[in-house]
Order: structure tokens, then sequence, then C-alpha cells
């Protein structure tokens, strides 16, 4: 059966060009980039040029860009790192309710160790509430990590104004561009951002590397200890075939950036329009315009987020719930109940997220079976006969 | 992650659908965990002849619904009372741990719809 992907906010396909110079890495350049004779010169002009890649698509110096494992690290090691890094100013951070779990868990494992978090309610549409950021920041205010853009819902958060105001401020702000870096033109200066994560798979690059952007003059603490890489903050011999591949990636991204959104935006507003013209009682999660252009979230009422992928598995379709069932947790989405939606409706939550490589014909075969299977897992929902019953009750009433 | 015969279940509920008056109605879950089960029994002379059922919830709570209507079709009250969670997820070849729950809803689903059953016949 053919496979249809649309879950490119979870993980991408590697690009061919990237996959290219990957395996070229792989086989020719092993040099470790920290010794001195050729096979290392050959290695270290690698991660120079990656570096230098990685920091012009987001408008930085070299020397501020420092290559971790992954977005997760690099949230990680921002966070965390500030913290520790300042405790002689204050221990309270600022970050909100819809942040990835690299960023929550970090928080919460910091509120163990005696540091204050504020968690930042958002709107309906899932964006932050600059009037309460500028109620939470306090004298011993260290930090604020807001994502530039949600990977449940696509919502773009005003990174700009957040950054004005943390500058205004005197406070770091961090910002985790996983779902942005190479898709949205971000510029450090000019946006007043100090850290930034960034993270090669969602952007056709290979797993396990990313990168941390850290304004010069910035001070963290490390959360690894070894070696001299990376001015000694990420210590451990470089990936260099990693890197590679996140240079590579970073550079097409810059050249294809703007022609590739408009594709996949209109063929998710295709998406958007034949599933609001095929099934009923749906609510679109997310901005209606300040959304990743690649990104629908879509709840369905009266179902349940895993049983529709599965069930459009079976038909060759991959999307991902908002639902957590999917996980290890049965809570819905702390996303999607941060914007105020009642558990159940939560529950019943699609993440369409496109890519560069999804046709119209796609799109349109997702529009054909989508209802057949909202449908069928309607037939057999008690909230769903309940809701019928009512109504019923309602057209019996209005027609007397 | 799920079983051949989760999917096979899933794919292809037994039982599905509301019963017209039914002699004992078991409705258990809630919608903060994203499981709402519903069955209903049909009983004569302390057997259950029929059982139907309805669920809003994951692949596995769809599976465990179908699979405790196929277990209890025939058994005397005494006998369905005596099937457990672990008894219907042996049924499907077992469950993934965080999915457990689902067993559970079902088990608790069955005592509540033969207590009512009861309840209504003393």
């Amino acid at each position: 059966m053919k496979r249809i992907y649309l879950d490119h906010n979870a993980t991408t396909p590697l690009n061919s060009e990237v996959a290219d110079e990957v395996c070229r890495c792989l086989r020719e350049d092993f040099g470790n980039p920290q010794t001195l004779y050729s096979y290392g010169k050959d290695a270290r002009k690698l991660v120079h040029d990656s570096r230098e890649m990685v920091a012009s698509l987001i408008g930085a110096k070299r020397e501020e860009i420092i290559f971790t494992s992954g977005g997760t690290e690099s949230d990680n090691m921002a966070v965390r790192g500030i913290a520790y890094g300042n405790v002689n100013k204050g221990r309270h951070i600022i970050s909100s309710s819809i942040e990835h779990h690299a960023v929550l868990e970090s928080c919460r494992a910091l509120e163990k160790d005696g540091f204050e978090v504020t968690y930042l309610p958002v709107d309906e549409n899932g964006v932050v509430r600059l009037d309460e950021l500028q109620k939470a920041i306090r004298p011993d205010t260290v930090l604020i990590s807001i994502m530039h853009a949600n990977n449940e819902t696509g919502t773009i958060q005003p990174i700009s104004e957040i950054g004005g105001i943390a500058r205004e401020k005197g406070v770091l702000f961090h910002t985790d561009t996983v779902q942005t870096f190479g898709k949205v033109r971000i510029n450090v200066d000019e946006m007043n951002i100090d850290l930034l994560s960034a993270s090669a798979h969602k952007l056709h690059g290979p797993k396990g590397i990313g990168a941390l952007y850290i304004r010069k003059g910035v001070r963290l603490k490390n959360l690894i200890f070894g070696g001299h890489q990376e001015r000694k903050m990420r210590p451990g011999t470089h990936n260099v075939p990693g890197i590679v591949g996140l240079g590579k990636a970073a550079e097409i991204a810059a050249r294809d950036m703007e022609g590739e959104g408009n594709k996949v935006l209109r063929l998710r507003e295709r998406l958007w329009g034949g599933i609001k013209a095929g099934i009923p009682h749906i609510r679109l999660n997310g901005h209606p315009t300040q959304r990743l252009s690649n990104t629908l979230n879509v709840s369905f009422e009266f179902v349940e987020g895993e049983s529709l992928i599965l069930s459009l598995d079976d038909q060759g379709i991959c999307v991902a719930s908002g639902s957590a069932c999917t996980s290890d947790s049965l809570e819905p989405s702390h996303v999607l109940t941060a914007m105020g939606l009642s558990p159940e409706v939560a529950h019943g939550s699609l993440r369409f997220s496109l890519g560069r490589d999804n046709t119209e014909e796609e799109i349109d075969y997702v529009i054909e079976t989508l209802p057949k299977v909202v449908e069928r897992m309607r037939s057999m929902s008690p909230l769903y006969r309940e809701f019928l019953k009512r109504q019923k009750e309602i057209n019996v009433g209005a027609g007397r | 992650m799920y079983s051949e015969k989760v999917m096979d279940h899933f794919r292809n509920p037994r039982n599905m659908g509301e019963m017209e008056n039914p002699d004992g109605v078991g409705k258990v879950g809630n919608p903060m965990c994203g499981d709402i089960m519903e069955l209903y029994i049909r009983v004569e002379n302390d057997v259950i002849t029929d059982a139907k059922f309805m669920t809003f919830g994951c692949g596995a709570a769809i599976a465990t619904s179908s699979m405790v209507t196929e277990l209890v079709k025939g058994k005397s009250l005494e006998e369905a009372l005596k099937i457990s969670n672990a008894t219907v997820a042996e049924a499907l070849d077992g469950l993934p741990p965080v999915k457990m729950h689902c067993s559970v809803l079902a088990e608790d689903a069955l005592k509540a719809a033969v207590e009512d059953y009861r309840s209504k016949n003393k």
C-alpha cells in the first residue's frame, strides 16, 4: 500500500543531498577535528563550514553556535545552564504552559532543586499572554524561555515582542525553535534572542544532531564535563557526519525556505478546506493565521485520537494525535487543555504536519478517506449517540 | 505495539452498537482519561444471552469492549462475574502496560451491567 506521511513535526525524511554529504563524510572524513594533522584539519574544516551555515541562518556569529545531540539537549543546556549559572542573581524562571517537554521537564527538575518557575498561560489560540509576561518578571528572574512555534498546533509566538520585553527588563531570553529553524525567518539580533535551540531532523537532516545559539557574553554552566570541544561547554568528540548533515540541511533551508513554505501552505489550506466541507463537528486548534504553514491540528468531536490514527494507518495515512494517549501518559495534550479545550475534545485531536514532498493527490486521498474513518469511530461512540439524541429532542421541541 | 488480536477486534469489533431495552447497562470511564465504555446485556434465567457495547476511546478500549462482549455471551451471571481484566487482556494476547487500564474498564463495565440487572430484578 502507498503510504502518505503527514507527521513532519515529529520528524522528516532525510534530504538526498544531505544524505550524500553525510555518507561521504562517514566514509572519507573520519578524522577527529581536535587533532593537528591533515585528517583532523579536513574534519575541522567541515565542522567550521557547518557552524558558519547554521549561524548565518539565524543571523548569528559562528562562535556563538554550539553543536549538541539535538533539541532536547539544547533546551536542557539553555534552561538548566542559565539557571545554575546565575544563582547569584536569582532563582526565578519564566516559561509557558505549552512548551515542549524538554523545557517543561527541565523547569520541573529545577523546581525540585529550589528554583521557582512561572508557567505563563495562553489564550484560546495558544498564544502566550504578553500582559502576563510583564507581570511575571521579578528582580530575581534570570531567564524567560518561550518556544517560537508550538509543535502540536503550529501557533507562532510573538518572539520579537517577548525578546523586547526581556531585553528591556534585563532578563535573558531563550527560545526553542525546533519547529521553525529553517522554516521561518529568524534573526537573533532583531528578535533579541539570547539563546536558541535547533535540531536537524525536523529539517530533512539526520537525527541526533542539533545546535544551541548562545549570545556572546552570556554565561552558562555546562551540564557535562570532559575535553575542550565546543569551548568546553559541550565536551565530547564531535559528531562530524551529523554536524555536516545539519549544515547541509541549513544551507538547503536557506535556499528553499520561501518556495517550500508557500507550497505546503497551499496544500494545508486544501486539506483544511476538504476536512471542513466533509466532516461536521470539528474544531481548528491553533491560531488561524499566525501559524506554521505546514501544521493543521483539528479536533473531531465524540471520537478519540488514537483510534483515528490506527484507522488512518490502515489506509496508509501517517498522522499524529494531540492526545498523549499514544505515549506513556493518559492525560490529554497539555497544549490543547492550556488553550481551554475540554479533555474529551482534546483527546479527539489529530495533527497533520505537511512537508516538501507531499502532493495534491495525497491530500485529496486524505480528504476522501478521513470522513469515512471519523464516521466509523463516531458510530461506536456513546458520546456521539447522546449528542444525536439531544439534537433530536431540540428539533422536536422546536417543531412544536 | 498492539497484538494482531487487538487490531482484529479494533478493525472488526464484535457486538458493537446500542441494544434495545437491555436488561442491564454498565457505564464506566471518564473523558479525562479518554475512555467511556457502555456495556449492555440481555439476561434470561440468569444467563447472559446477548451483549453489546458502545465505546469512546483508544484502540485498546474498543478491543477490550469487543472482547468482553464475546467472553460473556452464554455465561451465567456467576460465571461472568469471574471474568477479570486479566482474562480480557489474555484473550487479546496481551496489552501494552500503559493500556492495561482499558481491560480494567471492561471488567468494571461488565460488573456494573450485572449489578444494574440485579438491582432491577430483586
